[in-house]
């Protein structure tokens, strides 16, 4: 019987979703809607500067990176074993398509975070 | 003494020698609050239809044969009563399952592949003779396991699983409770020979927590529970840690 | 057992036929949700590194009515998905025992929600007041 690869993606999963249940909501809130319209939130918490001196620090580039990358690799999981559930039988393709997209997000935030220097 | 209401039981019927699909059939059955389904069922076949088809034996919920879709919910028909359904109630054979007769599945599958793929016995380090005695077990030890030996084999788990529907070669809920409740037991030292199956999309990979498995035992044996945190090792496991927690001295 | 011709019943519409199967698939699809959440900060990091004028913009698009709709939605349905997340926690979680008694499952998924509680606030105060 053929060892499943799955613990990979499971654990990234499973990463994901611990910080997505913790701060997902609360971070939907202040920059989905409290942030851009409020109430108890104002314009200036968003502001350029702020937000630019916080992806400089590594701290700051460590936790943009993380909420992008291990979001990402939670949602593509459940995306992908979603189709199963709903009969659409993706193979290979649907699977590399799923967790490449969540593998080039990830580089694509690392580099932009890079860029964005210290 | 006043008339005893009466029910419209709708019971799917199958006949494989005449029928090409299953379908309804309606009965009035008279029942009074301690009546339970499946002596409704018992009643049609007693007076209305002889034909009818079902699996029973205990009455009382602790033999696992008288599985049924009741309003479209598995329950074991003994345990369930049509006072909580009037007017009219739905029965129709376990889900997920190929459909033999009337109400009675096939269980094939789970009797001849999935229960002994999962080694469901002792593998103690070295075999001891009998004259050395019993292996001995504290009362936490046997915690460790006795929820999920409570298993009485009836398939409901298997009707609530839409993985196993989607896919028969998954294990299944039942049988990976039932891997778990033997490496989990302090005689047993079997982890590795499991673990081949116990690794593969066949075995906790092939869930995806819906956990209504654990929902509908009738005797809260929770295989969500025994699959998913053996989802832990298998992880562990994958990364070669498990062998250094768990050398072949067994839990 | 002798030739019988079973009756295969097909598993199409299986998740609507059941409240439970209908709320199982709302946490799954909460992921889609996460994805494109998950995006926009993506972009709002792209724009973040383009420099203030594209960074701007990008909160200006944010305080369109079409967006503040996606992420009430997206709250919702996330707020489902950490709801849910740790409902199931303790599934995962190996049998643990305090002092000879088994540790009930409640106690981690209220863990779980008093955790998410103390995160947000944090993350509020900190963007809030700091």
């Amino acid at each position: 019987m053929k060892r499943s690869n799955e613990p990979i993606f499971w654990l990234l999963f499973g990463a994901g979703g611990v910080l997505s249940a913790l701060v997902a909501p609360i971070l939907i809130l202040i920059t989905g809607i409290i942030g851009p319209i409020g109430p108890w939130m104002p314009a200036s918490a968003l502001a350029y500067a702020r937000v630019h001196g916080f992806a400089q620090h590594w701290l700051g580039k460590l936790l943009l990176l993380a909420v992008i990358s291990l979001f990402l690799f939670h949602a593509v999981h459940r995306i992908y074993h979603g189709l199963h559930d709903l009969g659409l039988h993706a193979g290979t393709g649907a699977k590399v398509a799923a967790y490449g997209s969540a593998l080039a997000g990830t580089l694509i935030a690392a580099c932009l975070l890079l860029v964005i220097g210290f | 003494m006043a008339e005893p209401r009466t029910i419209k039981i709708e019971v799917l019927r199958y006949n494989p020698e005449r029928d090409l699909e299953p379908h309804f059939q309606t009965f009035e059955v008279p029942f009074t609050p301690d009546t339970s389904v499946l002596q409704g069922l018992q009643y049609i076949k007693d007076h209305l239809d002889g034909s009818l088809t079902f699996r029973w034996s205990c009455r009382m919920a602790i033999c696992g044969s008288c599985g049924k879709m009741v309003n479209g919910k598995p329950v074991l028909s003994c345990h369930t009563f049509l006072r909580d359904y009037y007017p009219k109630v739905r029965i129709e054979p376990l889900d997920h399952f190929p459909i033999l007769r009337d109400l009675a599945i096939d269980q094939t599958d789970f009797v001849n592949n999935k229960l002994p793929s999962v080694k469901p016995y002792l593998m103690p380090k070295d075999e001891k003779p009998v004259s050395e005695g019993p292996f001995l077990q504290t009362p936490a030890q046997l915690q460790q396991y006795y929820q999920y030996s409570q298993c009485i084999n009836c398939l409901l788990c298997y009707a609530a699983c839409p993985q196993y529907g989607l896919n028969a070669k998954f294990t299944g809920p039942a049988a990976l409770a039932l891997l778990h409740r033997y490496n989990a037991d302090s005689r047993d030292q079997g982890w590795e020979e499991r673990a081949e199956l116990l690794d593969a999309e066949e075995g906790v990979w092939g869930c995806t927590l819906v956990g209504y498995c654990s929902e509908v035992c009738p005797k809260q044996v929770d295989p969500a529970h025994a699959i998913n945190q053996n989802k832990v090792n298998s992880a562990m496991d994958y990364f070669g840690l498990l062998k250094f927690l768990m050398p072949r001295g067994g839990a | 057992m002798a030739q019988v011709k079973a009756y295969v019943r097909p598993m199409q519409g299986w998740w609507r036929r059941n409240p439970y199967f209908v709320r199982y698939m709302f946490r799954e699809a909460s992921s889609v949700f996460l994805a494109i959440y998950a995006f926009i900060l993506l972009v709002g990091l792209a724009r973040l590194a383009q420099g203030e004028a594209a960074y701007n913009a990008w909160l200006t698009a944010l305080a369109s009515p079409a967006s503040v709709v996606f992420h009430w939605f997206a709250l919702l349905t996330v707020g489902y998905h950490a709801y849910t997340w740790w409902q199931v926690a303790p599934k995962s979680a190996p049998d643990i025992r305090i002092g000879g008694r088994p540790l009930s499952q409640m106690v981690i998924t209220a863990g779980g929600w008093l955790a998410t509680l103390g995160a947000s606030a944090l993350i509020y105060v900190i963007v809030r007041w700091m």
